[in-house]
């Protein structure tokens, strides 16, 4: 196995054309942070975008970031906090969950992957903050798509479909994002309840205020308790956590409002800011599961929000069980042990997926061994027409199956 | 404008087609009169016009997908059109191809607030979805100027915008799912009302493709309450560099107003002669900046949009005092297009975006190619976003005069892409920008585009002719062009 770490983006094609020519298989790494999420691979090389690094064009008053695919993103990060700015969409550090210590990744692999954190339901995801890339498709042709301007419909939004795509489409060379000024003051209300259908009316009676919530989730009593924050875990409870952003005045009387509204609901508690940014990068980063010695194994679930007490519930009677909600009831994550007795040796996987299926949404296998990837797969297994639809998009862009083959799907 | 060959094989039998559509949409809903075909033979680029070969206007899901598959069977050319409000002649029929009207899909399905979505079908209009939900507080926040019109099918296909996109998004940033019929009949579902599957963003893909994909038979919109407080400052400036100037500095604050728009002194006058707003005549640039939220954040807001804009240099600064003034703000701004069109016979509207620090530039640019040719224009911008539309006033029934209309309008557009911006912002290529794309990507990019159409459409059946400037086969697309054996790269540092 050869490991080519390209420093030009006509070194990626060169490399990449090369394993197309061959037909070897490659798999492309940014910092390998997310090396054990996805399907396993076994690729006869590998590309390191970690020399593809380095942010090219930063223009805060136009809200605009361009940078390198292999950029880390604490060096993303620390460009936009000199100027007061941020991925709005919160991108989560999964290094604790899934290698026991940080590990944020390259701006690359958080577009790759298009995961967001809390901040989702306001904001929105990765790929709503993507606005334009250059890369090296499975032919080993550079193309590009988007742009740096926040508006552009000329052909395909291309970006929507690399976002997401896990590297199985093209190898991206250079991102541009769009960026947001950080809320000047941050909030949050928290709300004791045990009950995860009263935790998700008071999240949705919060998200359907003017109030602009921009976080909203729900921790049962253990996993409140195992928070380290005193009023997070002082009622011995469930807490349910409302977020609000913006300028001063406005976020007090906001807070105010909403504390009268679910108050109606039970005890609540307002934290200030610190300790309210230790809440949510907990919740952001799932730490919840991510303790030493937790090798349990983590699901993501997504679906319609009020859904989300209903899931949860069926889900509890996993073995080894435990779960918490984000997104307003619409994120469940849950970890289980691998074992579940005869029914299900397969860390749940029938049975989340068979619940997920009756509610409509999306389970995805966060944290598991290579072998039960490779078994149960990890994204939700898709109907008939789009995994045909699948196939064939992947087939336009890397016919020969060259680029990380079998990440996503059996043959894609 | 060069459209695909008509095949004359399906043009001379365009009655017995029509009979076989009648047995899948019976009665008034399959038109192949020429007088009522007529009223479907050009969208909201006036400037092209083509009677379709008949018109199929289905009520069910199954319907669609059976004129899909009869098509697909046929190797008919299908033309999806919403209301026909696209600017881009995105709606523009084919002579020799099916023009299916969605019109009769005008149902908004679920009301769904916990969720805080809707599921309506793709004729009912953009404002129709506000209007149903905010008697409750709510509403749909991609507003088009055309709003009352156009369809959100339409919406999907175009990812149209608004003047709110600077803060809440485009149409591609408000959806949660579609349903979705594939040439061969297939139906398929994509999203729900979850957020985020994870497989490849078909959602995203769909949003945007003009009708070259699929064809949309169902949308789930996300909802947002209402803000509590709106109010408007109504900003004059002696140059657009200055507005331009202020523009920046609200964002650099770290300010995202819910709009922010900009129109120049050709845009002012029509507009005010038009409906009366009271806009300010001596000035070169007007601003309208709109904050929302709690009372509390918009008076606290409006005092620091206040003291940037002043010192930028405003020289006449009004702000709304009541919803009758705000909207009073907003109604020149919002019958920009139908003013410019009174003191023109025709007008083209452009829609090019840049890095918004270019305006100054691109401005002056354009009025050196407005001597050129000799041809007005006016600008109205959102300015928040860098979207630009320049409005090109021509008469069509001076002989030339709309080519050179056309060649002014690429010039403006090249421009756009030269100073580092994209051929459109919201109105899409269509058959107007389509042989402008060659400015913006390489022969390289828009193959790479084909080859997702020819997913979904191998035949090329779908709305061929638009946005693509050479239509290739599929499977010349899928050929490669292969050197083996070269030694790898000594270059390439490896381990
Ligand atoms: C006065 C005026 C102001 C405007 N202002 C704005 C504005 O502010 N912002 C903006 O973005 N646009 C604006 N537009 C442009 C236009 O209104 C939008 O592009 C709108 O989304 C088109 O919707 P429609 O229903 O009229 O679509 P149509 O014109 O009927 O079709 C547009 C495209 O969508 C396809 N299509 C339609 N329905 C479907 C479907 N169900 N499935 C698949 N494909 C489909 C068609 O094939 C075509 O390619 C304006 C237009 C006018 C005339």
């Amino acid at each position: 196995m050869t490991q080519f770490v390209p420093e030009t983006a006509e070194q990626l094609k060169d490399a990449v054309a090369w394993a197309v020519a061959e037909e070897y298989s490659v798999s492309v790494k940014g910092a390998g942070t997310k090396a054990g999420f996805g399907r396993p691979m076994e690729t006869e090389h590998e590309i390191d975008l970690s020399k593809l690094g380095g942010i090219t064009l930063y223009e805060p008053e136009e809200l605009v970031l361009r940078a390198g695919a292999g950029t880390p993103m604490a060096e993303v990060t620390a460009a936009l906090e000199e100027k007061n700015q941020q991925l709005a969409f919160e991108p989560p550090d999964l290094g604790f969950l899934l290698k026991g210590e940080s590990a944020a990744g390259t701006l690359g692999g958080v577009i790759a992957t298009n995961l967001s954190g809390p901040r989702r339901i306001k904001s929105g995801a990765a790929r709503d903050h993507f606005l334009g890339f250059e890369g090296v498709s499975g032919r080993g042709e550079m193309f590009k798509s988007g742009g740096r301007v926040m508006k552009n419909v000329t052909g395909y939004d291309l970006c929507k479909l690399m976002a997401g795509s896990w590297g199985t489409l093209a190898v991206m060379s250079q991102v541009t994002v769009k960026v947001l000024p950080k809320a000047e003051k941050e909030r949050t209300i928290l709300l004791y309840t045990d009950d995860p259908a009263v935790a998700v009316r008071a999240l949705t009676d919060a998200l359907n205020s003017p109030y602009e919530v921009a976080g909203a989730a729900w921790l049962p009593k253990a996993l409140a308790a195992s928070a380290g924050i005193d009023l997070v875990s002082a009622e011995e409870s469930g807490v349910a956590a409302i977020r609000v952003e913006g300028p001063g005045p406005s976020v007090e009387y906001r807070c105010a409002r909403l504390r009268e509204a679910v108050g109606v609901l039970g005890k609540t508690e307002e934290l200030h800011s610190h300790r309210g940014k230790t809440l949510w990068t907990h919740i952001r980063d799932v730490m919840p599961f991510a303790a030493a010695g937790d090798s349990r194994v983590v699901w993501k679930i997504s679906v319609a929000p009020s859904e989300g007490p209903a899931v949860y519930r069926q889900v509890l009677f996993l073995k080894g069980a435990e779960a918490f909600m984000d997104w307003g009831g619409g994120l469940i994550w849950l970890a289980v042990d691998m074992s579940n007795g005869d029914m299900d040796s397969k860390g749940g996987a029938e049975t989340v997926r068979d619940i997920v299926a009756k509610s409509g949404g999306h389970a995805t296998l966060v944290r598991g061994d290579g072998r039960l990837r490779a078994d149960v797969g990890v994204f939700q297994p898709l109907a008939p027409g789009l995994a045909a639809l699948t196939r064939k998009i992947k087939n336009g862009f890397d016919p020969h199956g060259v680029l990380n083959p079998g990440r996503m799907y059996d043959g894609v | 404008m060069e459209m695909p060959k008509p095949d004359d094989a399906v043009l001379s039998n365009r009655l017995r087609i029509a009979d076989d559509l009648r047995a899948i949409v019976p009665g008034e809903g399959v038109i192949v009169d020429e007088d009522e075909r007529r009223p479907y033979e050009s969208d909201g680029l006036t400037a092209y016009k083509t009677s379709p070969l008949v018109v199929v206007l289905p009520e069910t899901v199954e319907q669609v997908s059976a004129v899909l598959r009869y098509c697909h069977e046929n190797g008919i050319k299908v033309v999806p059109r919403g209301a026909g409000t696209s600017l881009s002649g995105g709606s523009l029929p084919l002579e020799d191809g099916v023009l299916l009207g969605l019109g009769k899909f005008n149902r908004i399905l679920e009301v769904d607030y916990d969720n805080r979505c809707a599921r309506v079908q793709p004729g009912v209009t953009n404002l129709a979805i506000t209007k149903a939900v905010e008697a409750d507080g709510f509403y749909y926040a991609p507003d088009p100027s055309s709003q009352i019109a156009c369809s959100i099918g339409g919406n999907v296909a175009e990812n149209s915008g608004g003047v709110h996109c600077l803060k809440y998004g485009l149409t591609t940033n408000n959806l949660l799912g579609l349903e979705v019929v594939m040439i061969d009949g297939e139906v398929i579902r994509i999203g729900g009302k979850h957020l985020d599957s994870e497989a490849y963003d078909l959602l995203g893909i769909m949003t945007g493709s003009e009708g070259l994909l699929g064809v949309v038979t169902e949308v789930t919109v996300r909802l947002l309450r209402a803000p509590e407080t709106v109010q408007a400052l109504l900003i004059g400036f002696p140059s657009s560099e200055q507005a331009g100037d202020c523009v920046a500095k609200v964002i650099g604050a770290g300010i995202i107003p819910g709009g922010m728009e900009m129109m120049d002194k050709p845009a002012i006058h029509a507009a005010e002669d038009f409906v009366h707003a009271g806009y300010p005549l001596d000035v070169e640039a007007l601003l309208i900046v709109e904050l929302d939220g709690p009372a509390q954040e918009v008076t606290h807001l409006i005092g620091s949009v206040k003291e940037i804009a002043e010192s930028c240099g405003a020289v006449s600064l009004k702000i709304s005092e009541s919803e009758q003034e705000r909207l009073g703000f907003w109604a020149g701004r919002k019958a920009a297009f139908p003013a410019v069109g009174r003191i023109s016979p025709d007008y083209l509207c452009m829609d090019g975006t840049i890095p918004r620090h270019q305006l100054p530039k691109v401005l002056s640019r354009m009025t050196e190619l407005s001597n050129h040719y000799g041809l007005r224009v006016a600008n109205v911008f959102h300015a928040g976003d860098g979207n630009l539309h320049p409005l090109i006033l021509y008469d069509a029934n001076i002989p030339g005069e709309l080519r050179k209309a056309e060649d002014f309008g690429g010039d403006i557009l090249k421009l756009c892409v030269e100073v580092g911006g994209v051929l459109t912002g919201e109105h899409g290529v269509g058959v107007e920008k389509r042989d402008l794309m060659p400015a913006m990507f390489t022969e390289i990019d828009l193959a790479q585009q084909m080859r997702l159409k020819c997913a979904f459409d191998p035949d090329g059946l779908l709305n061929p002719g638009k946005v693509f400037p050479t239509l290739h086969r599929c499977a010349e697309l899928g050929r490669m062009h292969i050197h083996k054996g070269k030694l790898p790269f000594p270059d390439i540092p490896r381990f």
